[in-house]
């Protein structure tokens, strides 16, 4: 009862706070879509009437734009194939890799297991730049430059991720199970394929799609190894259109061009925006 | 009989533990090797290319040295380091362009990121949180403002960069407001495109820093919140006494992590420029980017490196002093003081 009372009295404070923390929710939101849906309308539209005014609804020049954009740069789906290629095979190569260390660390006894551990631990602080003047010219000494083995390669090594497999097999994976699997005669190779990969789906899910964001995204080490236009990858092409003279700036042509690199991303994120929020949420509580 | 057959098996089961633990090293072989040659030789060749005079000449066609020059690199850089700040600070004429610049640069840029970004991810999760206001449509709400962290940077520095060309939507809104002559290049402005970079940093990472602070604080026992209520605390008591002290591991895990990727920051700086002598937005990947990959001058940049290196573990141990649990040190120190009394008596 007088729960209730206390409750009513403060009823139009709630309200307004309420409408208040809507209001800011919807407005940050907003701000999230404005500059993709300006990008989204603008590539419908010719470049001068982007040069004459802000428009928010769509035009009918997106047919002209793509086929002046296509046109302009032939390799766009060369460069997109080659980003694909590249971030599919190190995201296989990073969650198989990271989940055999975080298994050998987990199920096995070995001299130097915790020095193995501690390291990964340490390095996974180290910021990957520090390192690039001797990537660099390392690849170069290999003859590695312009091929993507500098690009995928590294992905086998990754101590964040193998951090989260390891937190995850924690409680994800009893070693009874392994235990099991011997008994019945499993070899130790074949029981972490076909026993405990298996398990640690959900886990390898989530990694998987960071995994293959972040190289679809990256720009630094690409930029650093490839120089030949045919085996850019797409952020590369990106900074390519914007580089452009503005000049002769097809603007139209360069925001449908945006939005081509923009729409396989939006593609993956609306399907697994759940699995990614939640991947989010758990990187965070590390402790 | 029995004993012996037991002991055998003993022994048979010793040997088994010691051949799988053999597998250990198979498992975590493929990890260390490619760290090995991918990772931990190009550091340490870096540090050992820092004490070189190492560059390329002839447009890239034959290098000059390695010649061992000891810590020159080091003071030549610290130096261009010290001038560029005291340009900097003492508002000096001539545009400073090395590497204080770019430190400069970093830091001005990650802080005014950084600064709103946590103070706006802790007011949203203490709304996405508070259980008196259930905000409905918290699901969503979480996906918008997450997502631009999952597009392309480059995408993004290039989308607002022609927003913010001279003629693009966002400057045309701004001469609308009247905010600007319409013929005045913002993007040559130097505050204003340091601060555009750092808004579109905090822009995109603002709702990873508040998913993972609202994963901290639902990860706080509730009976905490319960019992405090019981008490009569108000929420803003509650937020202040019991949220944010809790919070404070994931706290320092989101400053430590976003200073590291803060002083990182390449990409969309790098597509913020117009031409490569443009020195007003430069980080320090930038600057290295610059001399070692570039032009080069591989000794240079691997000085710069080292000392981006540096910084970032002074960095990040400074936060972690600041951080640190005063109490739980309190008591530490007590408890020794304690268990030295009770050894004396």
């Amino acid at each position: 009862m007088n729960n209730k009372k206390r409750e009513n009295k403060f009823q139009p404070l709630l309200i307004s706070q309420r409408t208040i923390r809507y209001i800011v929710c919807i407005f940050l939101c907003i701000l999230s879509i404005l500059p993709f849906w300006i990008m989204l309308v603008n590539s419908t539209r010719t470049s001068v009437a982007i040069q004459q005014g802000i428009s928010l609804i769509p035009s009918d020049h997106l047919i002209n734009n793509l086929t002046n954009f296509l046109s302009e740069y032939k390799n766009v789906w060369l460069n997109m194939g080659n980003s694909a290629f590249i971030s599919i095979i190190s995201t296989g190569l990073c969650v198989y890799a990271s989940s055999m260390v975080a298994y050998g660390l987990t199920v096995y006894k070995f001299k130097g297991r915790n020095f193995a551990w501690s390291f990964i631990l340490a390095v996974m602080m180290v910021p990957a730049q520090v390192s690039a003047i001797g990537f660099f010219r390392f690849m170069q000494q290999l003859g590695l430059l312009n091929t993507y083995i500098p690009l995928i390669l590294p992905a086998i090594a990754a101590p964040s991720v193998v951090f989260f497999m390891k937190q995850f097999m924690k409680n994800g994976l009893p070693l009874e199970i392994v235990d099991a699997a011997r008994i019945d005669g499993s070899g130790e190779i074949n029981t972490f394929n076909r026993i405990a990969l298996p398990l640690l789906k959900p886990a390898i899910a989530t990694q998987a799609i960071f995994a293959f964001i972040a190289s679809w995204n990256n720009y630094f080490t690409p930029a650093m190894i490839i120089s030949e236009e045919k085996r850019y990858t797409l952020p590369m092409l990106i900074a390519k259109i914007k580089d452009v003279d503005p000049s002769n700036f097809d603007l139209g042509r360069t925001y449908v061009g945006l939005t081509l690199t923009v729409i396989p991303i939006f593609i993956v994120y609306f399907a697994l925006s759940k699995y990614i929020i939640a991947g989010v949420a758990l990187g965070g509580v590390k402790e | 009989m029995s004993n012996s057959n037991s002991k055998s098996e003993i022994q048979r089961r010793k040997k088994k533990t010691i051949e799988y633990g053999r597998f250990g090293y198979f498992f975590i072989a493929p990890f260390f090797i490619v760290y090995l040659i991918f990772s931990l030789w190009p550091l340490l060749y870096t540090l050992g290319l820092s004490f070189y005079e190492y560059y390329a000449s002839n447009g890239g066609a034959s290098y000059v040295g390695p010649n061992f020059i000891g810590l020159k690199n080091y003071m030549s850089e610290i130096k261009l380091f010290i001038t560029d700040f005291s340009k900097i600070l003492g508002n000096i004429a001539g545009s400073p362009q090395s590497i204080g610049n770019a430190f400069y640069n970093t830091f001005y840029i990650w802080f005014f990121n950084f600064v709103p970004q946590i103070l706006l991810s802790l007011l949203l999760a203490s709304w996405f949180t508070d259980i008196r206001i259930k905000l409905k449509g918290q699901g969503g709400f979480k996906v918008m403002m997450y997502m631009p962290n999952i597009i392309t940077a480059a995408t993004i520095a290039a989308l607002f960069y022609s927003l913010f060309a001279v003629g693009g939507p966002g400057d045309q809104f701004l001469v609308g407001l009247g905010l600007k002559e319409k013929t005045f290049d913002l993007l040559n402005d130097t505050g204003f495109r340091r601060l555009l970079i750092a808004f579109i940093q905090f822009w995109m990472w603002y709702g990873n820093t508040m998913i993972i602070l609202i994963a901290g604080v639902l990860g706080i026992s509730p009976s905490l919140f319960e019992a405090a209520m019981v008490d009569g605390a108000t929420s803003k008591q509650i937020y202040r006494n019991v949220t944010l002290p809790l919070l404070k591991p994931i706290l320092l895990y989101t400053l430590v992590t976003s200073a590291i990727g803060g002083m990182q920051m390449f990409d969309i700086p790098k597509l913020m420029i117009k031409k490569a002598a443009d020195y007003k937005t430069e980080t320090i990947s930038m600057y290295i980017f610059k001399h070692g990959i570039s032009t080069r001058n591989l000794g240079k940049g691997a000085t710069a490196s080292v000392l981006l290196f540096v910084v970032t573990l002074i960095l990040s141990l400074i936060l972690f002093y600041i951080m640190r649990d005063k109490d739980e040190i309190k008591e530490r120190k007590e408890n020794k003081k304690y268990m030295k009394k009770i050894g004396k008596e």
